[in-house]
């Protein structure tokens, strides 16, 4: 009772504004790093691959004329899966997000920000803010783009599909599944970071995990971002041969409970980060 | 005393692993310019680092002004750090680093950009100020950091190595300035290996060597400590020989040298208050005419052979 009181007492007394205006000078100083940094291109490269290649099929079948809407959609699908969310978004975080805090060491710039009157938390916050809105920029877009494409080359029978089929509300969720992808993958390779060096072996470890999360019990599945994220994915894939694999949904979740329980994920990992940034001191000699 | 004003160390120690990097430090250092000195991985830059919560101690406490080092918010508002890491957020202009630092601080844009002028003015670096960080000069960068870390108008500035890289025009420039706050009443904390020229400006002296602290106070309070060595006065007057040979026959003077310019003598003594009893009376009844009396080892460098061994680099 007194602890609430304390939270109470707290939440009413905290400096907002000015936490608000220092949140919006770290963000603003790390999307123009995001953004413009030589580092960057290879995320550029890896949401545009996919684009590319549906165009091309788009330029090879124009109106449709050597594929159907069914198999483009059920192609979309596959490519969302089994790129954009296992590949594509996967990797982008990793490189962003780990670098968001590593960068900084391995430049032994992080002391400025360390020497600031910013909270410590309130800097893992921005960077996460940061990190999360570049990388469902460079995601969102390519998706966009992706299912634009997809169904533009169909003509009159692709924008039915989109407008008054379930085109739109494909679409919707798969803007959806990738926000939440960025905010479960931002969130985990944000704290992964601040507790080791060499994000590539827990990062391949992440991947094995996140791949082969549905032969573990069901508790440990819970524990997994890809287990949220595939229960809310609009076109289920065919769980055909080794593919069954990434396919299969062993226990399904309705999508009430798949978001907050990825957001609750997500927020674990955040605070675990918060916790560790409190007690991380600079000595980049030992980096 | 109260600690409100101080920074204070309260049996202060600090280990890397197995390496250690201070050990048992108490500290209470008051406002004006303190200059920490001793040789390399002496525990000046832990000490720095420990003041500014970028390291956290092993054991004991530290406090700021009354600050646990702790809060960042509070502490960071009243001190600025220059520390020696030579290195900068990529791609940003001199002007640009200075300001983003003060947007950090939920400074309104409007006051930002006028201290970060001001600042920049401060270390006469504005003809290129918007120029990339990368092109600078070592001397450049060294002082566009000691602008961004004054730029808040701290209360407490702590200084690793200001004068590191900067050409002699530029030192003097900085000296000048570090005097200046200190007159102003800031606490400025300077670690330097060019002794002869933070003595000019230092108030208190803080000695290290292997992580500890072997002598702290007022220069002329810890040379007055410091009893194995006899004190070194340099007198110059018109009588040299004469001087030298009254002063000889006393125990407490262990030396009388002529100075090479033959126009004084450098006395050694183990009681600079009888020497200086004795001269006033050698005068008078000798009729010497006096040109100065000046200690001539009551300065950082010599604090250092005497305490550490060796020399301060110039």
């Amino acid at each position: 009772m007194k602890q609430l009181e304390s939270l109470r007492t707290f939440l009413r007394e905290a400096p907002w504004h000015f936490w608000t205006t220092q949140l919006i000078a770290v963000m603003q100083i790390e999307l123009k790093k995001n953004f413009l940094r030589r580092r960057s291109i290879w995320i550029y490269l890896v949401a545009l691959a996919p684009v590319l290649l549906i165009g091309a099929h788009a330029i090879d079948s124009p109106m449709g004329r050597r594929c159907n809407i069914e198999e483009d959609t059920r192609i979309l699908a596959g490519i969302f899966q089994l790129f954009y969310l296992r590949l594509g978004i996967f990797f982008g975080c990793m490189g962003l997000f780990t670098w968001l805090f590593r960068g900084e060491i391995v430049e032994k710039s992080l002391h400025y920000y360390f020497l600031a009157p910013v909270r410590r938390e309130l800097l893992v916050v921005g960077k996460y803010l940061a990190g999360m809105m570049t990388a469902v920029f460079f995601f969102g877009l390519s998706i966009f783009l992706s299912f634009a494409l997809m169904y533009g080359h169909f003509g009159p029978a692709g924008k039915a599909y989109v407008f008054s089929g379930p085109g739109l509300g494909q679409l919707m969720s798969y803007m959806g599944v990738t926000v939440l992808a960025c905010v479960g993958y931002g969130s985990l390779f944000v704290a992964l970071s601040l507790v080791i060096k060499n994000p590539i072996l827990p990062g391949a470890a992440v991947l094995v995990w996140e791949t082969f999360h549905p032969v573990f019990p069901s508790m440990l599945q819970k524990l997994s971002i890809m287990f949220y994220l595939r229960q809310l994915c609009p076109v289920p894939l065919q769980p055909e041969g080794l593919l069954a694999l990434f396919t299969v949904i062993a226990e399904p979740v309705s999508p009430w409970l798949a978001v907050p329980g990825l957001l609750v994920l997500s927020t674990a990992i955040l605070v675990f980060a918060c916790m560790r940034i409190r007690k991380m001191e600079i000595s980049y000699l030992a980096d | 005393m109260t600690t409100n004003n101080r920074i204070v160390f309260e049996n202060v120690s600090k280990f890397y692993g197995e390496v250690l990097g201070v050990n048992r430090v108490n500290l209470s250092v008051p406002s004006g310019v303190t200059s920490l000195v001793g040789p390399n991985g002496s525990g000046k830059t832990t000490l720095m680092n420990l003041m500014t919560g970028l390291a956290r101690p092993t054991q004991g406490s530290i406090s700021v002004l009354g600050l646990s080092v702790d809060d960042p918010e509070e502490l960071f508002r009243r001190v600025g750090y220059c520390t020696q890491f030579d290195s900068f957020p990529k791609g940003v202009t001199g002007y640009e680093f200075v300001y983003q630092s003060l947007k950090l601080r939920g400074i309104a844009t409007n006051d930002a950009h006028r201290l970060a002028k001001e600042a920049i003015d401060r270390v006469n670096l504005w003809e290129v100020a918007h120029r990339k960080v990368a092109g600078y000069s070592k001397g450049m960068r060294q002082r566009i950091r000691l602008a961004q870390s004054i730029a808040h108008h701290p209360t407490v500035l702590v200084l690793d190595e200001p004068l590191n890289g900067l050409d002699p025009m530029a030192r003097a420039e900085s000296i000048a300035l570090f005097e200046a706050l200190g007159k102003e009443g800031l606490h400025v904390i300077i670690s330097s290996h060019v002794l002869h020229e933070v003595d000019k400006i230092s108030d208190q002296v803080v000695l290290m060597s292997y992580g500890y602290v072997i002598a702290e106070g007022e220069i002329h309070g810890v040379r007055n400590e410091v009893k194995e060595h006899p004190m070194q006065i340099l007198v110059r007057c018109s009588q040299p020989n004469l001087l030298a040979s009254r002063l000889f026959s006393q125990d407490h003077v262990v030396e009388a040298k002529l100075n090479h310019d033959g126009q004084g003598v450098l006395v050694r003594t183990l009681d600079a208050g009888e020497f200086y009893l004795l001269l006033n009376r050698v005068v008078l009844e000798e009729d010497i005419a006096l040109e100065a009396v000046a200690p001539a080892d009551d300065d950082v460098n010599s604090l250092y052979q005497y305490l550490i061994g060796g020399g301060g680099k110039v």
